[in-house]
């Protein structure tokens, strides 16, 4: 008899302890992840935050902890973002970027353009209006550098 | 960083036009801004705005190259040329012989565009063959 009036007891303070927490949480994560950017997914429970995704940058990372800190009723954040790992620069070999820079120089007829170890030299002259799409047309070959010496009319 | 500082305004406004796979790094004294733009005044506009923080794009210090999407279901271009035809080649490259010209403004076909730099295009006299695809507008 004892036993079961305890176990009854347990019960009855187990349900009550998950009814008073359970609806705090989903409060709480409804708040949190309404101002987390998309990528973030919140998870609340009993007042401990877990945020896992894929943020851009470091910065993103923190702002999201400091978001998810803020909260009223949030004892403690693990912050379980991963940083997507950036594109590494892709640099055109010289061989590709002459024949490139040829096709892309060939309607600017008083434009020289030279190619050493990916860096695109200019020289000659060039009107303003046209300079941004010589610059545009160059930009898209992965060239490491573009050294303007262009003397520009 | 003072890079990354320098140009800050245009990676905002990156950020903001909703490039997508915005990429910004920096190496060896250079940052490299790399993305995709919903359209032409999109990427007109981080240009503009390229020139204003480095006027006649003088330091070197910056390669912008960001791309115009264009949807796989588009099936025609206009020649943006600034007035004179566009040369419709053999092969992708100027040291391939002209086979055609579309006339600035027309709306040509395109056939193909698994090059970046040369799509493969018909015109409506039915001439087939490569336009530099910086002079081509991907027609929605």
């Amino acid at each position: 008899m004892k036993t079961t009036n305890f176990l009854t007891t347990v019960m009855i303070a187990s349900t009550l302890f998950f009814v008073g927490c359970g609806p705090k949480d989903a409060a709480i994560q409804s708040a949190i992840q309404a101002k987390e950017a998309a990528d973030v997914t919140v998870a609340v429970a009993k007042g401990d935050v877990t945020l896992t995704g894929e943020v851009a940058d470091d910065a993103a990372k923190a702002k999201a902890e400091e978001i998810a800190k803020a909260e009223k009723g949030v004892k403690a954040v693990m912050n379980n973002l991963t940083v997507k790992p950036m594109m590494p620069v892709v640099i055109a070999g010289d061989a590709d970027l002459m024949k490139n820079v040829a096709d892309a120089t060939k309607d600017f007829p008083s434009v020289k353009a030279d190619v050493k170890d990916g860096v695109v030299t200019l020289t000659g002259e060039l009107n303003k209006a046209s300079l941004i799409t010589l610059m545009q047309h160059l930009s898209a070959l992965k060239p490491k550098k573009i050294e303007n010496k262009l003397t520009i009319k | 960083m003072a890079l990354q500082e320098k140009y800050k305004a245009l990676t905002d406004a990156a950020t903001s036009a909703g490039i997508s796979d915005l990429a910004v790094r920096e190496q060896d004294g250079i940052l490299y801004v790399d993305g995709t733009a919903a359209d032409g005044a999109t990427k007109d506009n981080l240009w503009d705005i390229y020139n204003q923080i480095d006027p006649n794009f003088a330091s070197g210090d910056l390669v912008l190259n960001v791309n115009v999407a264009v949807d796989v279901a588009v099936t025609h271009a206009k020649v943006i040329t600034q007035s004179s035809n566009l040369n419709i080649r053999k092969g992708p490259g100027t040291d391939q012989p002209i086979v055609g010209k579309a006339a600035h403004g027309e709306i040509i076909t395109l056939v193909n565009r698994s090059n970046d730099l040369w799509w493969l295009v018909r015109t409506t006299d039915g001439e087939e063959g490569y336009c530099y695809a910086q002079y081509l507008e991907a027609q929605a």
